[in-house]
């Protein structure tokens, strides 16, 4: 890049152009998910320290169900391959392949978080609510902000799927699917940090 | 100028196509990726489920150590971060990242420990009134 400068006949000292770093978006967006880390950091460590904090109501080891948790983590685990074949079919360009992978990572992802609104339901309906303690605050608050992230990425997922059927693989939705499939991927990763510390851990403490 | 500007194609389309290449990695890791992830994932809800150990503790570790291993096998086989992407800043950004993770919850959980520890005992009768 920097020969380019110096290869130019008259030499300058304004751009006239404003320099992009290649690929600016994919870096930009692994920012941001770095960022979100922080987020889910600071709730993490909110479910830490109040986490045993049941204010005589009902602990971890009584709200939490494991056999639905194993569900949960094996759904949004085939989710994050299954966008991974997406990624594979979108570089081969077959279209068909791509969104019948994505339609699978998103309904895959859609029972997730209908499990886990009816976990929420039934905690609530059994006064286990948001409400009720610290612990069931912090719990909520961490385990619904990575259920909104999922939500939302169903949404995005869908809109991608509507601009991938009107416009195919252009360098746009090739970058939008690039930046999806790293929240995707993301997201999973979040998931295995709230089932080893937010249930397993949780449990036993 | 369109000297440089054909030049600055040719270095663009070159990058890319090596990106490409690079980020979606390839059928085998995420295989790879998914087989480690189903084995790292079973064992801790073995150990918690099947009462493997006595001692709460040492099953509370094992599985955050679990934990630990598997983000990083997301992290390569699924993220597919490595020290070359963009140019090193992914890789420093994500160190950059742990860093203040670590520091975030390591001091949140180790200053609270020793806040409750340290408390002074209340009374019955403020627990009371508290209620």
């Amino acid at each position: 890049m920097s020969s380019t400068a110096v290869d130019t006949a008259q030499s300058r000292f304004l751009c006239l152009k404003e320099q992009h770093a290649h690929n600016g978006t994919l870096l930009g967006f692994w920012i941001y998910l770095m960022s979100d880390c922080f987020i889910f950091a600071s709730l993490f460590a909110c479910y830490a320290v109040l986490g045993t904090s049941t204010a005589g109501g009902p602990t971890a080891a009584d709200v939490l169900d494991l056999h639905g948790l194993a569900i949960n983590t094996a759904l949004l685990l085939i989710s994050s391959v299954t966008f991974g074949f997406a990624m594979l079919e979108m570089v081969r360009k077959r279209k068909g392949a791509v969104m019948l992978w994505l339609a699978v990572s998103g309904l895959l992802a859609a029972g997730f978080v209908t499990l886990e609104l009816r976990e929420f339901a039934s905690m609530i309906a059994d006064g286990a609510g948001p409400g009720r303690s610290a612990f069931l605050s912090s719990f909520f608050t961490l385990v619904g902000t990575h259920g909104l992230h999922v939500s939302v990425g169903i949404l995005w997922l869908i809109v991608l799927m509507v601009q991938l059927g009107k416009f195919g693989f252009n360098e746009a939705n090739i970058r939008r699917m690039q930046c999806l499939s790293m929240f995707w991927h993301f997201l999973d990763l979040v998931w295995v940090g709230v089932f080893s510390f937010v249930y397993l851990a949780g449990v036993l403490r | 100028m369109s000297h440089s500007n054909s030049h600055d194609h040719a270095v663009h389309g070159h990058e890319h196509s090596h990106d490409e290449h690079a980020n979606h990695g390839s059928l085998r890791s995420y295989l790879t990726g998914f087989v480690l992830a189903v084995i790292l994932t079973v064992i801790p809800f073995w150990l918690v489920m099947g009462h493997v150990f006595q001692s709460h503790w040492v099953t509370i570790t094992l599985v955050l150590l679990l934990a630990i291993v598997q983000i990083l096998v997301h992290v390569v086989y699924f993220l597919h971060l490595d020290t070359h992407s963009e140019g090193g800043w992914n890789m420093l950004s994500f160190v950059f990242t742990i860093v203040l993770v670590v520091i975030v919850l390591g001091a949140s959980i180790w200053v609270m420990y020793n806040e409750n520890t340290n408390m002074m005992p209340m009374s019955p009768q403020y627990q009371h009134n508290g209620e």
